[in-house]
């Protein structure tokens, strides 16, 4: 309870990274670092995916190509290179052709600002293993996230097909509701933080990891960098057994090989900022950050507690999708309008307030929690004063059989209302000519049919 | 869009005066500038809707790389987030599930529409020019001092202290029009909604009356057609019904099984022709194939 006290209480921005020894080509071993390490992680995760759910299912998984199956992302790759490309004749090209090229392009800006490690000897240079870092570089993480939206939505739109139009205009609905949810559990980290920018934040966890005392906050991410995403359980815009493959149904070859890569890229990436705004970045856990007056958050040693609760959070991906179903889309709506957005909304009133006091009021810790404990006590004594809802009155009646496709004719009836028969739909005598040839039983059956409908 | 950007760009450049203008910033100026003209044209000049708002969606980020470049990375990321992410999003949300293009009718629907967006437009531009005078005709301060105590704290100052009213004015506003968007587009239930369960459990109460709860069987006999108008084959080699799309069966365009096979099997249609009174399904095929 000191720790978080303590943690609590800083009120002054930490320090931030220093790049002022950064020479160019140190900024271009940086960014090739980058690009290098998100291409390789993409080969490995998609090897680690099928692996641990491989596991989860009691199956060995890939196991054929190098050793433990690990080659076979690379086949894969491969093979997808040397697929026929096609452009569908509907599509509208230059689109077509741009919008995974936008969903990659935006999928790599965002490790530009994820802090790797403090500062590490690189060449004789004393530098931050982080590209850069400016005082809105998480909100530049969201910015780049919303415009990798535009290559699913601009992908699904350009390919002039009713699956991936489904599937992009489910995305965008998608996206910008669980994006609310999203930034608003992250701004809870920057009231506790003080700050935006990445660096800051991480060097803000010094005493304690933010996971813990913004646990609803850190729930409310888990959930909506999932839905972020687009998977499982919230894989709607590529739902297959709904949409084909969703926007990306009319890809192939490379192209769809880019939709791909900005996929796996992307779960890189929203686990690389949970683990820097709620796990403490590249910070050492509790016990090993206190052995050798701090050593292990100096150097090199970092990298290797970034990259293990990266990998943690890639963990946890899998697992969800190794556990979860889709949901339903209506079911995925209501809750990230109804359940997550007015709850982060109600913990941003919260933390803010609790803040607002320790910072403006000279409040003890004590007396602080007393008071948190006495709110707490009045609403749930106000939560037994509210008188329940009272049941909707039941209509009489059975509920009226709801036939969206009645007698062939696809638009829904209000009660009461006699539709016109379908211009479609033939007589059956008509039906036996067209089938030149037919013997009389088709025609038989479909009368017989249409009697016993009514 | 143009408009704004050509009141803004002439203003960040003399601001700039104040401090100094690197040879990076004059570059960045120059390549993006063109692609800015050259989109905003794509705005007023593109066919298709979708098209024109991809020139904003660029004008836009390009916009926004110039912001951050004049020392303004706030108001640069936030103008991605707000316009390009969400609000754009939304426009194409709209222009994707309507499909508004060319052909669409320009009579106006309000009248006094045009008046309105002219007087609406001219305010506006007043209240732009204004900001750009205020900004301007004293003297400026510079990005240093405006700066000083961080570029996000420093819009925290000037949002919620100096113009905290407006900002709130603007909010009720904004509310306003979207609970008015949800109470208009509002429709009431018209019969009762059946959850989840209820319709699992007619299903399964559905058997006794000769209905099955697992998905229906796929249309096409594979191997030989797999047109969603010929029906399976079940386990007996009898044609399943229920196999064919519903609407297919109502409109009587379903065909029997005997047909694609007599499409397939040369032999077997000239029986088909021959013969009159043979009966349809697989079964009879076979035993005519096999003498």
């Amino acid at each position: 309870m000191t720790a978080m006290s303590v943690a609590l209480a800083a009120a002054t921005p930490p320090p931030a990274a220093d790049f002022s020894n950064d020479t160019w080509w140190i900024v271009l071993i940086k960014a090739v670092g980058i690009i290098v390490f998100l291409l390789l992680s993409v080969l490995f995760a998609i090897w680690f995916e099928r692996k641990v759910v491989a596991r989860m299912q009691i199956r060995p998984g890939p196991n054929v190509h190098g050793p433990f199956g690990l080659l076979q992302s690379l086949a894969d790759a491969m093979k997808l290179l040397l697929k026929e490309d096609m452009t569908v004749r509907a599509a509208d090209k230059v689109i077509y052709l741009v919008a995974p090229m936008i969903s990659v392009f935006a999928s790599l800006l965002v490790f530009a600002v994820i802090p790797i490690a403090p500062e590490v000897n690189l060449f004789g240079h004393l530098t931050p293993l982080q590209l850069t870092d400016f005082p809105v570089a998480v909100l530049y993480i969201l910015a780049a996230a919303s415009v990798g939206v535009y290559g699913i939505v601009l992908g699904g739109w350009a390919s002039g097909s009713t699956y991936p139009l489904l599937g992009s205009v489910r995305s965008t609905a998608q996206v910008i509701s669980y994006e609310l949810a999203m930034g608003m559990s992250l701004v809870s980290v920057f009231v506790m933080a003080g700050s935006m920018s990445t660096r800051q934040i991480v060097e803000s966890q010094t005493t304690i990891w933010w996971f813990l005392p913004l646990l609803p906050a850190f729930v409310i991410y888990l959930i909506s960098m999932t839905g972020e995403v687009n998977r499982l359980p919230f894989d709607l815009p590529e739902a297959e057994g709904e949409l084909v493959g969703g926007y990306m149904t009319e890809y192939s070859s490379m192209k769809f090989a880019w939709f791909f890569l900005a996929e796996y890229i992307n779960m890189l990436n929203v686990s690389a900022v949970a683990t820097t705004l709620f796990f403490g970045g590249f910070r050492a856990p509790w016990p090993l950050s206190a052995i050798n007056n701090d050593m292990l958050n100096h150097g090199w040693w970092p990298v290797l507690w970034f990259g293990v609760k990266l990998w943690f959070f890639m963990f946890i991906f899998v697992w969800v999708r190794g556990t979860l179903l889709r949901f339903r889309y209506d079911q995925f709506m209501k809750f990230g309008w109804k359940i997550l957005i007015p709850f982060a909304l109600v913990w941003i009133v919260a933390v803010s307030v609790v803040q607002g006091v320790r910072r403006f009021a000279d409040l003890s810790q004590a007396q602080l929690l007393g008071g948190l404990a006495a709110v707490l006590v009045l609403a749930v004594a106000a939560m037994f004063l509210v008188p329940e809802r009272k049941e909707q009155p039941e209509p009489d009646g059975p509920p009226e059989p709801f036939d969206a496709f009645k007698d062939g004719y696809p638009v829904p009836p209000l009660p009461g209302q006699a539709l016109p028969p379908s211009p479609r739909r033939r007589a059956p005598v008509e039906a036996s000519v067209v089938a030149d040839g037919a013997d009389r039983t088709t025609a038989d059956q479909t009368t017989a049919q249409e009697e016993d409908r009514g | 869009m143009t408009l704004s950007l050509g009141a803004l760009l002439p203003a960040a450049t003399s601001l700039a005066t104040t401090g100094h203008t690197s040879t990076a910033e004059g570059v960045l100026f120059w390549v993006l500038a063109p692609i800015m003209v050259i989109a905003a044209l794509g705005l007023l000049f593109a066919r298709k809707a979708v098209h024109a708002a991809m020139g904003v969606v660029v004008v836009m980020i390009s916009l926004a790389i110039i912001y951050v470049a004049q020392e303004a990375p706030f108001l640069g990321v936030v103008q991605v987030i707000v316009y390009t992410g969400a609000v754009m999003m939304l426009f194409l949300f709209v222009l994707m599930l309507v499909g508004v293009d060319a052909s669409d009718s320009l009579v106006e629907t309000i009248t006094g529409q045009r008046w309105i967006g002219l007087l609406l437009g001219a305010g506006l531009a007043a209240v732009l020019i204004g900001v750009v005078v205020a900004a301007t005709a004293p003297t400026p301060q510079g990005l240093a001092t405006a700066n000083e105590v961080g570029n996000p704290q420093a819009v925290a100052g000037v949002v919620f202290g100096q113009h905290v009213f407006a900002l709130e004015v603007v909010g009720t506003l904004l509310v306003t029009a979207a609970v008015g968007a949800i109470v208009l587009t509002h429709r009431p239930r018209l019969t009762r909604l059946i959850g989840q369960k209820e319709r699992a459990d007619a299903r399964v109460a559905a058997i006794a009356e000769g209905q099955v709860v697992t998905p229906l069987p796929a249309p096409g006999v594979y191997a030989r057609s797999n047109a969603m108008d010929v029906p399976a084959l079940g386990p007996d080699g009898a044609p399943l019904e229920q196999s064919v799309p519903r609407v297919l069966r109502i409109r009587g365009q379903e065909r029997d099984i005997s047909e694609v096979h007599a499409e397939v099997d040369e032999r077997t249609r000239d029986r088909l022709t021959g013969a009159d009174e043979r009966r349809a399904g697989l079964t009879g095929i076979d035993e005519e194939r096999t003498r």
